[in-house]
């Protein structure tokens, strides 16, 4: 049986109840393996203490995003031989966010976020109306669509400087959901939508350094959205409310 | 643990408009006192533009048009992003049409002089 190759793993541990500090994993390199799968194996032969966080495998639920070699990535789909470098990884947890225990980051502020950006729904009908027809070729439809593959990963959030620099700072991720909710036919509140995105730490606090788009896994434009919140702020400012 | 990636090509674009901008800003005072000598001290001024021979202002004066033209291309680039609703092609045919057009120009330029 030949000799299987090693990975040498540098896991970032600890968090605000312990001092964080590096410890280095020697792990068996697989065929096809993912980041994941390397953290997953530690966790089960080498530190069972090892906190992570995972659910799907398959790239669909947005929980197993960690840094890999200073990159936001999603580990569950992303390959070990396309990260690796000189037979060895780094991995730590979430920028941008609070630890809560070695890779497992307290996702909290992201979706705090989420609904400071009014990112939720705001209904044109009631369940007692016959549901209205949207054309899926219409402009504003089309630009919805374009964002609504988000997994709530918060790997936009965490590559984001303007977030690094800015606490109040809404990011990438929430900004795209409000956007895509003030081009969705069905939403009835537009001025709420720009109200919540025009303050302070909204889009215009957004220095367009485009590390979002850069790294969103989903191939999402996260950069063109908040674009698109300052036009749509900026003519409201310049034109009116529309009531 | 390693710092953060940040070697894209939309982050560096951020970068050199930032630090072009830096660049300029902390020039200009230095400029505007050098043309308040014509005003007050044409003498001095004279005397400070025969340096203008020396190979390193030349370099110098080389770097500033590198940061005005970086400036100002990184300001079009900035304002076509945030306020054109382009799609990802439509910013790189404006792009490579933009840097064809300058490429050209500075032909017929260096050819002029």
């Amino acid at each position: 049986m030949s000799e299987r190759e090693i990975i040498s793993v540098t896991v970032q541990r600890g968090g605000p109840e312990a001092p964080q500090y590096p410890q280095v994993f020697e792990v068996p390199a697989f065929e096809s393996q993912t980041v994941l799968d390397v953290v997953s194996w530690i966790q089960q032969n080498a530190d069972p203490t090892l906190t992570y966080r995972f659910a799907c495998r398959v790239g669909m639920c947005g929980s197993c995003a960690m840094m890999v070699n200073g990159v936001p990535r999603w580990t569950c789909r992303t390959h070990v031989n396309k990260v690796l470098k000189g037979g060895k990884i780094e991995i730590g947890p979430l920028r941008n966010l609070p630890v809560i225990k070695d890779l497992a980051a307290d996702m909290d502020p992201f979706f705090d976020k989420w609904v400071a950006a009014e990112g939720r729904h705001h209904p044109t009908l009631s369940r007692d109306d016959a549901i209205a027809e949207i054309d899926p070729e219409q402009p504003a439809r089309v630009e919805a669509s374009l964002g609504i593959e988000c997994i709530n990963c918060s790997i936009c959030y965490s590559a984001c400087d303007t977030v690094a620099g800015d606490s109040d700072y809404l990011g990438p991720a929430a900004l795209q959901r409000a956007w895509t909710l003030y081009n969705d036919g069905k939403d009835a509140d537009k001025d709420a939508i720009l109200d919540a995105v025009s303050g302070k730490g909204g889009c215009h606090s957004c220095h367009s350094m485009g590390s979002c788009t850069a790294y969103c896994p989903n191939g999402l434009d996260p950069l063109s959205a908040i674009a698109g919140l300052k036009r749509a702020t900026t003519q409201r400012f310049f034109r009116g409310r529309a009531k | 643990m390693k710092a953060v990636a940040r070697a894209h090509p939309l982050w560096l674009a951020y970068i050199l408009h930032r630090i072009s901008g830096i660049g300029l800003a902390l020039f200009l005072p230095f400029h505007f006192w050098v043309l308040s000598l014509a005003l007050n001290n044409a003498a001095q001024l004279d005397a400070f533009l025969t340096l203008s021979d020396l190979f390193l202002v030349k370099l110098a004066e080389t770097g500033l048009v590198f940061l005005l033209a970086v400036h100002m291309f990184g300001g079009l680039r900035l304002m076509a992003l945030e306020w054109l609703p382009w799609s990802p092609s439509q910013k790189t045919w404006a792009a490579a049409a933009t840097s064809g057009a300058f490429f050209i120009s500075i032909i017929f330029l260096m050819q002029a002089i």
